[in-house]
């Protein structure tokens, strides 16, 4: 200030500093707790539903990508397609040896779907009650190829194949109530076309493998040797699936991978259905996000509600300080200080809903994925939207009552009491 | 800032009957409130305080004091006249140059004390000076010398809650005069404090007066009034007696009747105004 003389020009008016106008925003909060919790938690609760979501997403996409890091992108799967008339095709008894010569790939293993042959538990079971397991003739080191492992006991292997043994999937173990293998363990592995349980035969359980995330279809078969499907349960020798591993090379697998069609069969190269599954769940992961849309949807919605919360309060709170407005005024604020503080106020409390929300958000996802045992993914974009969108909603929700608080001539504001 | 208030206390302590030095002047003011029938609370009023003074303006509820209040506080702007403080002519300076006036020339004490419950006694003392620019550290200094002013340096931190009635008053005037503003507008300080309250802080009052500070008492008790030197009693938006101890100004005129409400008739009703009753 440079007046020296009462007469002197009128002083300018003062800037409040930063640090003076949060701590006049914070008055609302500090002095009507529970009220500004409330209106507070309207905003929690949307940000924290719009976090949680992006980073559920997120944490389970990142753990299905390693997922597939840790089990190679290089695995092509080969399966009989259809004819022209519609029945189901069969790939050549040759297919498998033939792929084999394709340069880049590095294993070929098959499976071939025995039709009509079901498993049971025991004779005992009512044939129909299935459990939607299929009976399949495996190659020896199908596991490694497949992207799976022995969870229990051991492989079939060139004796065994020859013998009535089945190595169960994942969930073909737990649908015949089968979680470890003793010594004499068996299944009753009967003929539809011989009226079951008439014409079956019990197979010994040597292992069961893990859950495969790239051959779901093998989660649910129970697996026996080519010799001992021919054998015992009248398999052609035809193979339905052939699992091709390739250099871990992206473009070697390409490569193989245009060419698989004809080489596994190269009369009719259309009735082959070539496939990456690496691809196919990466492409479903990215699907998987347009799911949440919704719940990113009704996250925005309990925004919205939370934003009029917010506007609501401060209302009130301007109808309640008219005389700290009078006052304030008084004392020589400007309306645009007025105006600042509520607007401060609108902002700072849904900020304050906006940070727990994010912590809330962000808890439940590491509750989630640990409870999964996944990774915990925050997405920057989760948590640096959800406190972006609190800042815009206690703008927008706090200007209609500012702009009225600034309004407020001071004589009115003082005479309200 | 202490140029300013240095120019106040070198005014109060240089004798006002000497420099005569006016820190407000009304010139015909009056004030109406739109209605049907339109009220007009003050009608051609002037009036002139000189720095130094102490000045009661009393009358009863309804005789425009606390519209004069509003106008010499610059809350309000006049509908005619001219309302000059320090020297400035309010009707021409903005809502945001009025505020910077109020922040640094003019301290106000309400009846109702106005005092934040969350705040320190410190703290509600240094807010006084929030919008004067001033920075933070320098206000929490100032705000304890007001408050030894008013001798209550020892309850700085405690609660506005934990006060007396006439402890909270002193609260409010030391915000009032924390930044050593040239007038200070006191609106019925004794309303709610009982009669021994009520004149040991008029006592205080007459003592910051004496220091230097220019102050000016609204009531509608008279025995408030009756202990000021200068008494400037209103009914019906007129001055009917001004006791001015400064003799020739635009007041005078209008102030010669002295004695109360039949005297003051006659004298409005000689103005020629059209008159509410």
């Amino acid at each position: 200030m440079t007046t020296t003389s009462p007469r002197s020009a009128a002083p300018p008016a003062a800037r409040l500093r930063p640090a003076d106008l949060a701590a006049l925003a914070s008055i609302g909060l500090r002095t009507r707790k529970l009220r500004a919790g409330l209106s507070a938690l309207g905003i929690a609760i949307g940000v924290a539903a719009i976090v949680a979501v992006l980073g559920l997403a997120a944490s389970s996409t990142a753990t299905l990508l390693a997922e597939i890091q840790a089990l190679g992108t290089n695995l092509l799967t080969v399966t009989n397609g259809q004819t022209l008339t519609g029945d189901t095709a069969e790939l050549p008894e040759a297919a498998p040896s033939m792929i084999a010569r394709l340069p880049g790939v590095t294993a070929d293993q098959y499976t071939g779907t025995v039709n009509g042959v079901n498993a049971y538990k025991s004779p005992y079971i009512p044939p129909l009650e299935t459990n939607a397991l299929t009976v399949a003739a495996s190659s020896l080191g199908l596991p490694a190829a497949a992207g799976t492992s022995l969870a229990q006991g051991r492989f079939l292997n060139a004796a065994t194949a020859r013998e009535p043994v089945a190595v169960l999937g994942a969930a073909t173990a737990q649908r015949l109530g089968i979680d470890r293998i003793r010594p004499g363990e068996r299944i009753w592995v009967c003929d539809q076309s011989y009226q079951c349980p008439v014409g079956g035969m019990w197979f010994y359980v040597t292992g069961i493998l893990n859950k495969d995330t790239y051959a779901p279809e093998l989660d649910s078969a129970v697996l026996v040797g080519f010799p001992a499907a021919e054998h015992y349960l009248g398999l052609d020798g035809h193979p339905s699936q052939i699992y091709v591993r390739t250099a871990s090379n992206p473009a070697v697998t390409t490569a193989v991978d245009s060419l698989l069609g004809a080489q596994a069969n190269p009369e009719n190269p259309s009735q082959v259905n070539v496939s990456q599954p690496s691809a196919v769940l990466t492409a479903q992961a990215d699907a998987k996000g347009a799911l949440d849309t919704l719940f990113l949807g009704l996250g925005a919605v309990a925004l919205l509600v939370g934003a009029i919360g917010v506007a609501n309060i401060m209302i009130i709170s301007v109808l309640e300080r008219r005389s700290e407005i009078g006052l304030r005024r008084a004392l020589g604020a400007t309306r645009g200080q007025i105006r600042a503080q509520f607007l401060a106020e609108a902002i700072l409390l849904s900020l304050a809903g906006g940070v727990i929300g994010v912590i809330a958000g962000a808890a439940a996802t590491a509750a989630y994925a640990r409870g999964h045992g996944e990774p915990v993914v925050i997405p920057p974009d989760a948590w640096a939207g959800g406190l972006a969108a609190a800042l815009l909603i206690g703008a927008l929700a706090g200007l209609l009552p500012a702009i009225r608080a600034a309004r407020l001539s001071p004589t009115q504001a003082l005479l309200s009491i | 800032m202490s140029a300013g208030a240095q120019a106040a206390l070198a005014a109060g302590t240089a004798a006002a009957q000497v420099l005569a030095v006016p820190v407000l002047e009304l010139e015909n003011v009056s004030k109406e409130y739109p209605g049907s029938p339109p009220v007009r609370a003050l009608d051609q009023v002037s009036l002139a305080v000189t720095a130094g003074e102490l000045t009661a303006i009393a009358g009863p509820s309804g005789s425009g004091k606390s519209t004069l209040l509003h106008l010499i506080g610059t809350l309000d702007k006049p509908t005619t006249g001219t309302v000059r403080v320090t020297g400035l002519d309010v009707a021409a300076m903005t809502d945001r140059e009025l505020s910077a006036l109020r922040a640094s020339r003019i301290g106000f004490v309400f009846q109702q004390f106005f005092l934040a419950e969350h705040q320190t006694v410190l703290g509600n003392v240094a807010d006084g000076l929030l919008y004067a620019g001033i920075r933070r550290d320098q206000r929490q200094r100032l705000a304890a010398d007001a408050l030894d002013r008013v001798g209550l340096g020892h309850k700085a931190g405690a609660r506005p809650t934990q006060l007396s009635g006439g402890e909270r008053q002193r609260v409010a005037i030391a915000r009032a005069i924390a930044g050593r503003p040239p007038v200070v507008l006191a609106d019925e300080p004794t309303g709610n404090l009982d009669s021994g309250t009520g004149a040991a802080l008029l006592a205080l009052l007459e003592e910051l007066n004496q220091q230097g500070t220019t102050i000016i008492i609204i009531t509608h008790d008279h025995a408030v009034a009756a202990r000021t030197r200068r008494r400037i009693e209103m009914l019906d938006g007129h001055i009917i007696a001004d006791t001015s101890p400064v003799t020739g100004h635009p007041a005078a005129d209008g102030g010669r009747t002295s004695g109360s409400g039949p005297g003051g008739r006659p004298a409005r009703r000689q103005r020629g105004q059209e008159g509410p009753s």
